[in-house]
């Protein structure tokens, strides 16, 4: 049942994630201003000095300092949040692996920008798929009421005691950051019902000392890897019960991947974030021509989502593109190489194209898109090369 | 008299619209002016810019998207239905036409210059002194006129918004706080003697862009 | 030359006003300025077309490091952090900077710069000045551990952090080096913390050279520069810079903002050469003859300081006095470090 009237503003991805911050009230934020997040830690400034939000707000001196404030706070019970990109994303490089495997449920919003050198701030996918093995859950987003629905989940699910794991919101630079949508509101009392108060079992308190970190030796250490798996895996179905809930208190619906017309697809379009939904125009364009062609986007990159396992399973396409918006030098597009590995688990074979595009923030129109879905050729295609 | 976007359309949904202006004349608030406008009309719109390198006074660009159903698409605008020209003086230095579908509607400040608009000829062509109507109403911040307000005033008379709506959206874009635009109109009406209540910075902006579209006149037909 | 001589002349007098001349003048003995002014190469090592604002004095500072680098004989080498002034080089494939320049990360660039020198040494090269160009928020803040290292291994560069008090290349966000009161983009309603003081922070490092300056004061600027390059081991410049986009004055009065800044002590010209604290001349009238402009006149010019109220006004200028108490102890005591 649908909450409140709910209000609809017109603004930016960046501040559509300000704003789901400012909901859910974070103790602590720390942060470092870097193009194309600065809105995001501006507009939460605002917020702070104007005493609409009551958080301690740190100017960190570096991104490596912001995680590290993160994890401070987080280790003494806070809610925190920080939000960061590319360089500045690398920069906590260090920090977040070790908030993962500190298991602290900080919620991140990464803007995502290329890396450097050649100073680049345009969307690319490198910065947070590079870490994909750094045990955070990830979620990668496609409007701005996305990016606003999935910073508030994402509290939600990282403080869920059966998860207890960092999660990170993903937006591309500038494309999302910086367009600005209409975004429908959450109303605040429905989200403090859906939000409950943080509790971090393991959080260092007064009446019963213990040590966060110290040494630990091959004996045990495995141990802490395997726990870590298990809650990660478990995180999977802790998501969905988490977006169904949503769905009752807002009336929109997500998963971890977006189906478009994709049952009766003879070629299935695997895609992440916008690029997937440039491609559902071109898709639309070839249905109109008598393809049968559908988008499959993945919202979730990390817990590997069953759901996408379940779909690919499921559906009858024949032909698979898969679009990425990073790669592994040497090896072949990110995206690709994790949905060839899915299908071999599934003992499945499938015509594998891979589409390299908008690397860098090189703009990827539907008509090239289209195109590209055309051509018979397999393998592995550069837009622009 | 509103721009009607129908199936029947070839299949098309949207209007895409391009902005030109010069770093810090305010074109990106344009953007969303439009976009706020068409989503008082009950629309889905989308509002952005170029990103890069510039500087105050550089040539640069700003996008808005309206359509009937939620926009997909997030790649740049190659082939607008629309072009807004802000300040007279970028028409010289950069192809204001780039991609204009022919028979494109083609708005231009052309400000005390005598313009040579021959060269649009393939296109719609509308033309306002939108430097004048600005400067008439004091419409200054940090001494350069703004442009944007008269513009949007103008693009109202091409029919891709109502005139109430641009104001509407004009109104709530500098008033100050959320663009909230759930709140279907604003609580009074912009008919320019129902305003007295606002602040006159705001009524002469009102004012600014009425009179702009009053002023905005087409030159030419396409065939 | 000689045609490049007098318009350097010209313009030099306009800007310096005749009580700099006079300051300069006592410190070098009469007639020595017009010789010294000649030395100032005029062949430009930033081209023209390159992407600083309209008034950038940063600007300013670039482009007197690398034309004193150039008088010493030597090559350049250039460093950039990542700031103002890698965005001034323009985008590929072009660049503005007509020496060799490498661009850094953010945090790095005096470690990069530690690299840099250390590799010309492994060659055997002695004929190469190493500079490193960063801004406020890449030395103060990020870059401190960095510049730190480097300094305290003893590395023969010259560092220059050319300081616009906040990270203006991306939109003026606070960093360390905001000073009190400033409204950022992060700090909406005024920076609550004093701004952080790097300079003493490297005298205290006991590194050979360290001098504040303004572009505002080319001659002292040129001067500084000549005098670093004359040193081995590591120099520490920092530049005051206004910027006219974020300090919100107009472009055209970015030499005068930097004056106002020393004359009510807001920012005091100096070096500290071996430990031995030196006074610069413009600055000796404001310290030592307390000939001080109210530091209201300063604040009130800059919409970055729009909303300070008169407390706040009050209590900068009670931190300046003190500052210049400070400064005036320091140059009488002289030996401090």
């Amino acid at each position: 049942m649908r909450g409140m009237q709910e209000e609809e503003v017109f603004v930016t991805g960046n501040e559509a994630v300000a704003r789901a911050v400012k909901l859910a009230k974070p103790n602590v934020i720390a942060a470092y201003p870097i193009t194309p997040q600065t809105e995001i830690v501006e507009v939460l400034a605002r917020y702070v000095e104007s005493g609409e939000l009551k958080s301690e707000y740190i100017h960190v001196e570096s991104e490596h300092s912001a995680m590290a404030a993160c994890i401070g706070a987080a280790s003494m019970g806070a809610r925190v949040f920080t939000a960061t990109s590319s360089h500045g994303f690398l920069y906590m490089c260090e920090m977040i692996f070790w908030a993962s495997i500190a298991r602290l449920p900080i919620v991140m919003a990464n803007v995502n920008r290329a890396l450097g050198p050649g100073w680049n701030i345009w969307a690319d996918l490198k910065d947070a798929m590079s870490h994909r093995d750094a045990g955070w859950i990830q979620f990668y987003t496609a409007s701005v009421q996305e990016a606003y629905d999935t910073t508030l989940m994402a509290f939600r699910i990282a403080e869920d005691r059966r998860v207890m794991l960092p999660t990170m919101v993903n937006l591309e630079g500038f494309v999302l950051s910086h367009v600005m949508q209409p975004l429908r509101l959450v109303n605040e009392a429905e989200y403090d019902k859906f939000l409950p108060p943080v509790r971090i079992p393991h959080a260092l308190n007064f009446e019963r000392p213990h040590t966060l970190g110290t040494l630990i030796s091959p004996e045990h250490n495995y141990l802490v890897q395997y726990d870590h798996n298990r809650c990660m895996r478990a995180a999977d179905d802790v998501i969905a019960e988490v977006e169904r809930e949503f769905e009752r208190m807002s009336g929109r619906r997500y998963g971890a991947v977006m189906k478009y017309r994709c049952d009766d697809a003879e070629t299935l379009v695997i895609a992440m974030g916008t690029l997937a939904k440039e491609a559902e125009v071109a898709c639309d364009s070839l249905r109109e021509k008598g393809e049968k062609i559908g988008v499959l986007r993945l919202r979730q990159l990390r817990p590997f989502p069953k759901a996408f396992l379940e779909e690919v399973k499921r559906l009858t396409a024949e032909r698979f593109i898969i679009i990425d918006r990073a790669y592994s030098s040497g090896y072949g597009g990110i995206l690709a190489e994790e949905v060839k590995a899915k299908l071999y688990d599934l003992g499945l074979k499938k015509e594998v194209k891979s589409i390299i595009a908008g690397l860098g923030g090189q703009d990827v129109p539907h008509e090239a898109l289209e195109k590209m879905f055309m051509d018979k050729r397999g393998g592995e295609v550069w837009f622009g090369v | 008299m509103v721009w009607s976007m129908s199936e029947s359309d070839e299949g098309k949904h949207e209007i895409e619209i391009r902005i030109h202006s010069r770093g810090g004349q305010g074109g990106v608030t344009a953007a969303k002016m439009l976009a706020v406008a068409a989503s008082l009309e009950g629309k889905y719109s989308t509002a952005f810019s170029i990103y890069g390198a510039e500087r105050r006074g550089s040539p640069t660009a700003s996008f808005t998207r309206i359509s009937n159903r939620e926009i997909r698409k997030y790649s740049q605008i190659r082939k607008p239905d629309c072009v807004i020209v802000m300040d007279p003086t970028i028409a010289s230095v950069v192809d204001v036409t780039e991609g204009l579908k022919p028979g494109g509607k083609l708005l231009i400040n052309v400000g005390n210059n005598s313009m040579d608009l021959e060269r649009f000829r393939d296109y719609e062509v509308y033309a306002v002194d939108a430097t004048r109507v600005s400067l008439r109403f004091d419409l200054k911040v940090a001494g350069i006129p703004v442009l944007n307000v008269p513009m949007v005033g103008a693009a109202a008379k091409l029919g891709i918004i109502s005139l109430d709506s641009a104001k509407q959206a004009i109104l709530k874009v500098l008033g100050g706080g959320s663009v909230v635009i759930s709140l279907a109109r604003y609580a009074g009406t912009t008919a320019l003697d129902g305003t007295e209540s606002l602040p006159s910075t705001l009524r002469k902006n009102l004012m600014a862009a009425e009179l702009a579209y009053k002023e905005t006149k087409r030159l030419n037909g396409s065939g | 030359m000689a045609r490049a001589f007098n318009t350097v002349v010209v313009s030099m007098v306009e800007v310096l006003g005749k009580e700099e001349h006079e300051g300069m003048e006592a410190v070098r003995g009469e007639g020595k300025v017009v010789k010294w002014l000649a030395e100032i190469p005029a062949d430009e090592y930033v081209l023209k077309g390159n992407s600083a604002c309209a008034g950038c004095t940063a600007m300013i500072a670039l482009r007197y490091a690398l034309k004193a680098s150039r008088a010493t004989g030597r090559k350049t080498l250039l460093l950039v952090g990542a700031c103002c002034m890698v965005v001034c080089e323009g985008v590929y494939p072009n660049t503005a900077y007509n020496v060799p320049t490498l661009d850094t990360a953010f945090a790095c660039t005096a470690s990069m710069a530690s690299g840099v020198e250390a590799a010309l040494k492994s060659f055997g090269r002695r004929d190469v000045n190493v500079i490193a160009f960063a801004g406020d928020g890449g030395t103060v803040d990020i870059g401190i551990q960095a510049l730190s290292g480097a300094v305290e291994r003893g590395h023969n560069f010259l560092y220059v952090c050319y300081d616009n008090e906040a990270y203006c290349n991306t939109g003026m966000q606070r960093s360390g080096a905001t000073p009190l009161c400033a409204r950022t983009t992060t700090t909406p309603g005024g920076k609550r913390e004093k701004k952080k003081d790097v300079p003493r922070i490297m005298a205290a490092h006991g590194i050979p050279y360290v001098a504040t300056a303004c572009p505002s004061y080319p001659m002292d600027l040129y001067e500084k520069f000549k005098r670093a390059f004359s040193i081995e081991g590591p120099k520490y410049i920092h530049i005051l810079t206004p910027c006219p986009v974020s300090w919100r004055f107009p472009t055209s009065k970015g030499v005068e903002m930097g004056k106002l800044a020393v004359r009510t002590g807001m920012w005091t010209l100096y070096e500290v050469e071996h430990g031995v604290f030196r006074l610069s001349p413009p600055s000796r009238r404001v310290v030592l003859r307390g000939d001080v402009v109210p530091v209201e006149k300063y604040l009130r010019a800059q919409g970055r300081f729009n909303g300070i109220t008169d407390e706040e006004v009050e209590r900068i200028q009670k931190m300046v006095y003190q500052e210049l108490e400070w400064f005036k102890e320091a140059a009488a005591r002289r030996k401090l470090w």
